[in-house]
């Protein structure tokens, strides 16, 4: 997924940069998927020769490949022959000029999660130039980033800018051939996030998309890569919690981290693509594959997620543990309401010794909605001493929605240690009453409590993101009662 | 204050409440007494607007406005406060938090300035001096893991912040220890005010040695049966609730209990 700083952002911000200008006049290539197309994206973005080599790999295996339908969730057949793989950014001519053209029911929504004004017409893609601030808050940040040696920059300029690094790395954690998506991806993606964080540094501030320099509209195929190396520390944040709007139903995202010995990376996402409307037309279909590596022994990766948006996601952000004594966590709230799907977990495999992994999860469903967990706890034969924490709980709202768990655990060493605790609980007519009999609402009562069960991931957010998070699902549950 | 007019009230189709008539005046403390199943925490969740407690007939006016009409939280807002038999647990949201929610939309409710959070934890302080509580249950959760006695002291102390007007107790002693109850007791004795009235639904006696009501009422069937000031409670526990029901009922006039119901 992506809420990156939009194209209108970016035409702001050319003008701004010095040297670096991507073809901005380039037009969208017509729907359909062919080698042409992937040698044409490849050419416009001007990438060297292994990198074409390595998209037409990926997309060869994409033809062998089939849909999996393993998830539970009801997808319409999507028709790749049908989807545009390249799309300019828009023109300022096309956009709409003021927020007074931008649909009134998106403001309301802004308005409601206090999202700042000059914010409003970057996020609703509106074409003024009132995005200066973030301009040079940026350029800021770069040069403090560049003193500790830390790489932040599209995944376009890496390939220009350090080409080697994305060489070494690229598909080391997501290999092409990994699934249908990941290969979908490989073959066709058109932008994203690059970070690298060299030994023994600690990146002095917290990164997030909002903030990256020279941010292309990624649209629906984003790539990210992000390697800490020995003894590295990085927190990123992707994602915003203002909805964003895109005209691209279907987004196929590839993730991958890596951490050497002693790195540590923690990842946080807050997903709030359009969910479709309360009828269930329309909205995003997420699918997502993000996976970290702990290559090294003692490193740490965490993935923290706020899932809210998208009519479908599919999502498993996931740790290898290879390195020993490495630490894999998952922290995740997916909250699904009126006709929204998700089948979200994440997947913890213990390769090496003394490799420690917890799980927490928290599905909230409501209206018509289907809520899955699915989650994969494999310890391998060599994965002495490993173990696994997972807790599972799920909410319902309402009589006609439902939670899904389906944990899949795998033990194939006698020493290693898996606990799984699941509960499914209905939001108590009870609680309620008891909300309601002091006098406060019912739909501050209703997020409160749904507030309360989140607590443990929450606490992992950065602590504004977790401020914008809650707001968020007070904002997602609207109408889910009464 | 409070006047119940001929009240019935059904519970999955079943009538509890079968024509109760109650009425209270500001600073008095009235007690119901009565068998089990009698239906006295129904009296409790039909005045606060319980879900699936349907009113057929009758009437509750308080302070002038007919409560019945009234949303729970509306309720709520005008002032009335029940003390849950079984207060309820909501995991991860702070007691604290919860009780500032609670107050400021009752403060909102009735056009008068939200609190602040400072401002806010100095009333909070000053009431649990009042009460002396100390002040770990406001780090906790809102009931989560509490004792019983912690729960009930919980609530009186909920009470103690929203100021009801009209607070009704639901058998705040059941589960109590007798230290327990004399802490719940006396915080009850420091909120009596002139313009408080309260309901102590109770099945002990024992409550009442330490919260003197101004009247006792005894529920039986859905009705009030008998009606006399605190010696009633002492003749309860005495003789049990049999000797209401062979002829005393309806004998009874508003003033003496007592004689009307010797056997």
């Amino acid at each position: 997924m992506s809420n990156e700083t939009s194209t209108t952002d970016n035409l702001v911000k050319q003008k701004y940069q010095h040297g670096f200008v991507t073809d901005i006049e380039s037009e969208t290539l017509p729907p359909g998927l062919s080698e042409q197309v992937v040698r044409a994206i490849s050419a416009r973005k001007n990438e060297p020769e292994w990198l074409l080599e390595w998209r037409l790999k990926a997309y060869a295996q994409w033809l062998e490949m089939e849909q999996p339908d393993w998830a539970h969730l009801n997808i319409e057949a999507i028709d790749f022959q049908a989807i545009s793989y390249y799309s300019a950014p828009k023109a300022d001519k096309d956009r709409p000029q003021s927020l007074d053209e931008v649909d009134p029911k998106l403001l309301e929504t802004y308005d409601k999660l206090g999202v700042p004004l000059h914010e409003r017409a970057r996020l609703a893609g509106v074409a003024v130039d009132a995005v200066f601030d973030s301009v040079s808050v940026g350029t800021t940040f770069k040069k403090e980033l560049g003193k500790a040696g830390v790489i932040f920059c599209s995944f376009s300029e890496a390939v220009q800018d350090h080409p080697e690094l994305v060489k070494k790395y690229l598909g080391t954690v997501v290999p092409q051939r990994d699934n249908f998506f990941a290969a979908l991806n490989s073959a066709v993606f058109t932008d994203g996030s690059f970070v690298f964080i060299p030994k023994g540094v600690r990146c002095p501030m917290e990164l997030s998309t909002y903030f990256r320099i020279n941010a292309a509209e990624t649209g629906q195929f984003e790539r990210t890569l992000i390697v800490a190396e020995e003894g590295a520390y990085v927190s990123y944040l992707e994602g915003c919690t203002a909805p964003m709007r895109d005209e691209n139903q279907l987004h196929a995202a590839v993730v991958e981290l890596v951490t050497l010995e002693d790195a540590s990376i923690k990842y946080s996402t807050v997903q709030n693509w359009y969910p479709g409307d309360e009828n269930g037309v329309g909205g995003i279909y997420n699918f997502v594959t993000k996976r970290g590596d702990c290559r090294g022994a003692r490193s740490r990766i965490s993935w923290t997620q706020v899932e809210t948006g998208s009519a479908i996601t599919w999502k498993y952000p996931s740790c290898i543990l290879r390195g020993d004594d490495s630490i894999g966590e998952f922290y995740s709230v997916a909250l699904t309401n009126n006709f929204q799907q998700a089948d979200t977990g994440t997947k913890m495999i213990h390769i090496g010794k003394n490799t420690r992994s917890k799980i927490i999860s928290k599905g909230i469903s409501a209206g018509h909605a289907q809520n899955a967990y699915r989650g994969l706890v494999r310890m391998t034969p060599r994965a002495d001493n490993a173990r696994n924490y997972t807790q599972c709980d799920s909410m319902l709202i309402g009589k006609k929605c439902g939670a899904h768990t389906f944990p899949y655990i795998e033990v194939r060493n006698p020493s290693a240690k898996v606990e799984h605790e699941a509960t499914t609980s209905r939001i108590g007519e009870d609680q309620l009453f008891y909300c309601l009999q002091r006098g406060i609402s019912e739909e501050d009562a209703v997020s409160m409590i749904v507030d309360g069960f989140c607590k443990q991931v929450f606490k992992e957010l950065p602590m504004e993101f977790a401020v914008e998070a809650k707001a968020l699902l007070e904002v997602s549950l609207e109408g889910a009662v009464g | 204050m409070l006047k119940i007019t001929n009240l019935h009230a059904n519970v999955a189709g079943k009538e509890i409440l079968k024509g109760l008539n109650l009425e209270m005046q500001g600073g008095e403390i009235h007690a119901i007494m009565g068998p089990n199943g009698a239906g006295k925490s129904t009296l409790g969740n039909v005045l606060a607007g319980r879900e699936g407690y349907e009113v057929t007939q009758g009437e509750v006016i308080f302070n002038g406005k007919n409560l019945l009409e009234l949303e729970p939280e509306e309720r709520a807002c005008e002032g009335v406060f029940l003390a849950f038999q079984y207060p309820v647990e909501i995991p991860g949201v702070n007691n604290t938090y919860f009780l500032r929610a609670a107050l400021n939309a009752q403060r909102k409710y009735r056009g008068e300035e939200e609190l602040d959070s400072v401002g806010f934890l100095r009333l909070v302080r000053e009431k649990l001096k009042v009460l002396h509580i100390g002040d770990e249950l406001l780090h906790r959760a809102v009931n989560e893991g509490f004792s019983g006695g912690e729960k009930k002291r919980n609530e009186i102390f909920q009470m103690a912040v929203l100021e009801p007007m009209l607070a009704i107790l639901d058998e705040t002693d059941s589960g109590l220890d007798i230290d327990a109850l004399k802490t719940v007791a006396e915080g009850v004795n420091r909120l009596r005010s002139p313009d408080r009235a309260m309901i102590v639904i109770t099945h002990y006696q024992r409550l009442l040695d330490f919260i003197v009501p101004d009247k006792v009422h005894v529920l039986a069937d859905g009705r009030l049966v008998a009606t006399g000031g605190a010696e009633l409670a002492l003749k309860l526990e005495e003789q049990g609730y049999a000797w209401l029901e062979d002829g005393g009922i309806g004998t009874l006039d508003e003033t003496g209990a007592t004689q009307a119901g010797t056997p």
